[in-house]
C-alpha cells in the first residue's frame, strides 16, 4: 500500500520543469493535455540516464549493458501490465503510439479474421486513427463499416448500436473517452453486447488511460490501445494490449529482426508473444522512460488526480456557461477533464492565436474527428484539457484572456 | 487616380504602421480591424475552386487581370486570417505579374508575423502567397485576356 500523500498541486508542478517557462512573455498555461501531457523530471532524467550509462540494443546482446537495458525495457512492460490490469506480461506490445497500435491490430487481426461481407462497427466519435486503419483492411478483405449514431450532445446512441449488431459483426472498435468532447462512453455495455454476438472489441484508450482506472480483465475488451506520451511519458511509445489467445492466432504485422525464431529462405518461424509483433530495434530509451511516468500516476493515485481535475472541469464549465454566446459541446456529466466549446463571432483559430498571445495553449479545430464535427454541424471547437498539474489560478487566467479575446473579435 | 505605389513602398508603409504598436495585442487589434474592413468576397467565388486548403480555417482567393495588372480579392472564415489576407492583397493587388512573382514580401518577417503566429500549416499564410504568385504568373502568361473571370 503506497503511503498517503495529500494532493498538493504546487509540489506536483515543481516536478515539471517546462511549467516554469514563459510564452509570449506570460506564464505558460498548458491546457492541451489531451494532445500530449508534459513530462515529470523523472521521465526526462530516465532518458538521459539511459543514454549516459547503459545504452545498448536489447534482448540479443550478451554483455552487461545489453542485460541492463533489456531488464529496464522489460520492467516497463511489467509496469504497463499492472497499469491496465492485464493477465499476462506478453499481452503488452510496444508500438510507437495509439495510431500504430490500431494499425497493427486492424491489419493483423483483420488478415486472420475478416472475410467478405463481415461488418466492423465504429462510432461517429472516432479519431481518424480509429477509422482509417479499419477502412484500409475493410477494403482489402471486402468487409463493411457500420457507424454507431450519436445524439446532439455527443453521446453514443446505444439503441442504434444494438440495432447494428448482427451475426455479421466481427469487430467493434470504439473510443473509451472522446478526444474532441471528453465524453466517456459505456464501453462495458458495448463489450458485453458485442461478445454475445461473438464479435471482438477494441477500445481506444488514448484519452481514458491517463484519467480512468483501467482494468482490461474486468472490462473484458479484446484489445486496448493507448499512447505513452498522453500518460506523462515520452513520445514514440504506444501500447497494444490484446488477449493472449487472440494475439497468438494473429499473423505478424511487420517482418524483420526480433520477431523471428528461425529464418531460412525456405521457411521462417516466428517468435513468441510479444516479440512476434515487435520487429526491429524498439524505441528502447522512451519505453524505459515510460515507467517513471506510470509511477508518477500511481504515486498520486488516479482517484486523487481525478478529484483534482474534476474540480477544474466543474469550475471552467460553470464559468464558460456564463459567457455570452459560448456553447459547450458535449455538456454531459460523465467526462474526462476536457471541455470543448464554440463561441459566437469567434472562429476557433482566432481564439487560439489570441489565447497563445496570453501564454495559453489550447487546441482548436476539428481534433482529427471530421465526421464528428460534420455531424455536429460545426467547423471545429476550442478545447481545454486538464492534467494533474493544472490549477484554478490557471482557469482564472484563461477566463480573463478568453473574455478579452472575445471582445477583440466581436 | 494616383500613381500606383510599388510593392516595396506598400510593404514599407505597413511596416511603419505596425511599428507604432508596442504590444502584440495592439498588432492583433490592427490585423483584426483590417480583417473586419476587407470587403467580403462574392459568394459565387467562395467555392472549392478558389479555396486554399488550410488545416483550420478556409481561405478563398480570386484573381483577375485588367490592363496587364493582377487584381486579387479574398476572404476567410477566421478574422485574423482575413486580416492577413487583407494585408497580402494590399501589397500585391494591382501589380504586374512579374512584380508579384518576384516580390520577396519581406514585410511578413519585418512585422514579425511569421515568428509570432504559430508556424504551423494552420494559418496558411505561405500557401496563400504561393497560390497568389502562381495565379499571377499564369495570368501573366495569358495577359491581357481575363482567364479567371467567372462565373
Amino acid at each position: 500500500m503506497p503511503k498517503f500523500v495529500p494532493y498538493d498541486v504546487q509540489v506536483i508542478r515543481q516536478r515539471f520543469p517546462i511549467l516554469n517557462r514563459k510564452v509570449k512573455g506570460k506564464d505558460l498555461v498548458y491546457f492541451d493535455n489531451a494532445a500530449t501531457a508534459q513530462k515529470p523530471i523523472e521521465v526526462i532524467e530516465a532518458l538521459s540516464h539511459y543514454y549516459s550509462t547503459y545504452n545498448a540494443n536489447i534482448h540479443r546482446g550478451l554483455h552487461t549493458l545489453a542485460d541492463e537495458a533489456t531488464a529496464a525495457f522489460e520492467e516497463t512492460r511489467n509496469a504497463v501490465k499492472e497499469f491496465i490490469g492485464a493477465a499476462h506480461v506478453e499481452e503488452i506490445i510496444f508500438t510507437k503510439g495509439t495510431t500504430e497500435s490500431i494499425n497493427l491490430i486492424a491489419s493483423s487481426w483483420g488478415e486472420a479474421f475478416l472475410s467478405k461481407g463481415d461488418e466492423i462497427i465504429l462510432s461517429s466519435l472516432e479519431h481518424h486513427a480509429n477509422i482509417v486503419p479499419w477502412q484500409m483492411i475493410a477494403e482489402k478483405k471486402g468487409a463493411v463499416i457500420k457507424v454507431i449514431p450519436m445524439n446532439d450532445e455527443g453521446q453514443m446512441d446505444m439503441n442504434g448500436f444494438h440495432a447494428l449488431l448482427s451475426e455479421k459483426t466481427k469487430m467493434v472498435a470504439v473510443v473509451h473517452a472522446s478526444n474532441a468532447l471528453g465524453i466517456i462512453h459505456p464501453v462495458e455495455e458495448i463489450i458485453r453486447a458485442a461478445h454475445e454476438r461473438g464479435a471482438a472489441v477494441l477500445i481506444d484508450g488514448a484519452q481514458s488511460s491517463v484519467h480512468l482506472d483501467i482494468d482490461v480483465r474486468e472490462m473484458d475488451c479484446d484489445f486496448y490501445v493507448f499512447s505513452g506520451h498522453k500518460v506523462y511519458g515520452p513520445t514514440g511509445t504506444g501500447i497494444a494490449y490484446g488477449k493472449k489467445q487472440i494475439l497468438e492466432s494473429m499473423p505478424p504485422f511487420l517482418g524483420g529482426g526480433e520477431m523471428i525464431k528461425e529464418v531460412s529462405f525456405e521457411k521462417t518461424t516466428y517468435n513468441d508473444l510479444p516479440f512476434k509483433f515487435e520487429a526491429g530495434t524498439p524505441n528502447i530509451a522512451d519505453v524505459i522512460a515510460l515507467r517513471p511516468a506510470l509511477e508518477f500516476i500511481n504515486q498520486l493515485g488516479k482517484f486523487a488526480i481525478r478529484e483534482h481535475e474534476n474540480a477544474l472541469l466543474i469550475e471552467i464549465t460553470a464559468r464558460l456557461q456564463q459567457v455570452e454566446g459560448v456553447r459547450i459541446i458535449g455538456a454531459v456529466d460523465h467526462k474526462v477533464p476536457v471541455v470543448s466549446f464554440v463561441a459566437d463571432g469567434a472562429h476557433p483559430q482566432d481564439l487560439a492565436y489570441l489565447l497563445d498571445n496570453n501564454g495559453i495553449a489550447v487546441r482548436t479545430g476539428h481534433h482529427c474527428a471530421q465526421p464528428l464535427m460534420k455531424r455536429l454541424g460545426i467547423v471545429g471547437t476550442t478545447r481545454v484539457s486538464f492534467a494533474a498539474y493544472n490549477t484554478l489560478q490557471e482557469v482564472d487566467a484563461f477566463m480573463v484572456a478568453l473574455e478579452k479575446s472575445l471582445k477583440m473579435l466581436r | 487616380m494616383s500613381e500606383q505605389k510599388t510593392i516595396q513602398e506598400i510593404e514599407q508603409s505597413l511596416v511603419d504602421d505596425f511599428s507604432l504598436f508596442e504590444t502584440w495585442e495592439e498588432k492583433y487589434e490592427y490585423i483584426i480591424d483590417l480583417g473586419k474592413k476587407l470587403s467580403p468576397l462574392d459568394a459565387a467565388f467562395k467555392i472549392d475552386e478558389y479555396k486554399i486548403k488550410g488545416c483550420q480555417s478556409s481561405v478563398w482567393i480570386h484573381s483577375q487581370v485588367k490592363d496587364g495588372k493582377v487584381y486579387f480579392e479574398g476572404d476567410s472564415d477566421a478574422v485574423i486570417v482575413r486580416g492577413l489576407v487583407a494585408m497580402v492583397i494590399l501589397v500585391l493587388s494591382g501589380q504586374t505579374p512579374k512584380a508579384i512573382a518576384e516580390a520577396p514580401l519581406s514585410f511578413i518577417d519585418a512585422i514579425g508575423l511569421r515568428s509570432h503566429l504559430a508556424q504551423t500549416r494552420s494559418n496558411g499564410l505561405s500557401a496563400m502567397i504561393k497560390q497568389m504568385k502562381l495565379e499571377a504568373s499564369i495570368l501573366g502568361g495569358q495577359s491581357p485576356v481575363n482567364i479567371n473571370e467567372q462565373p
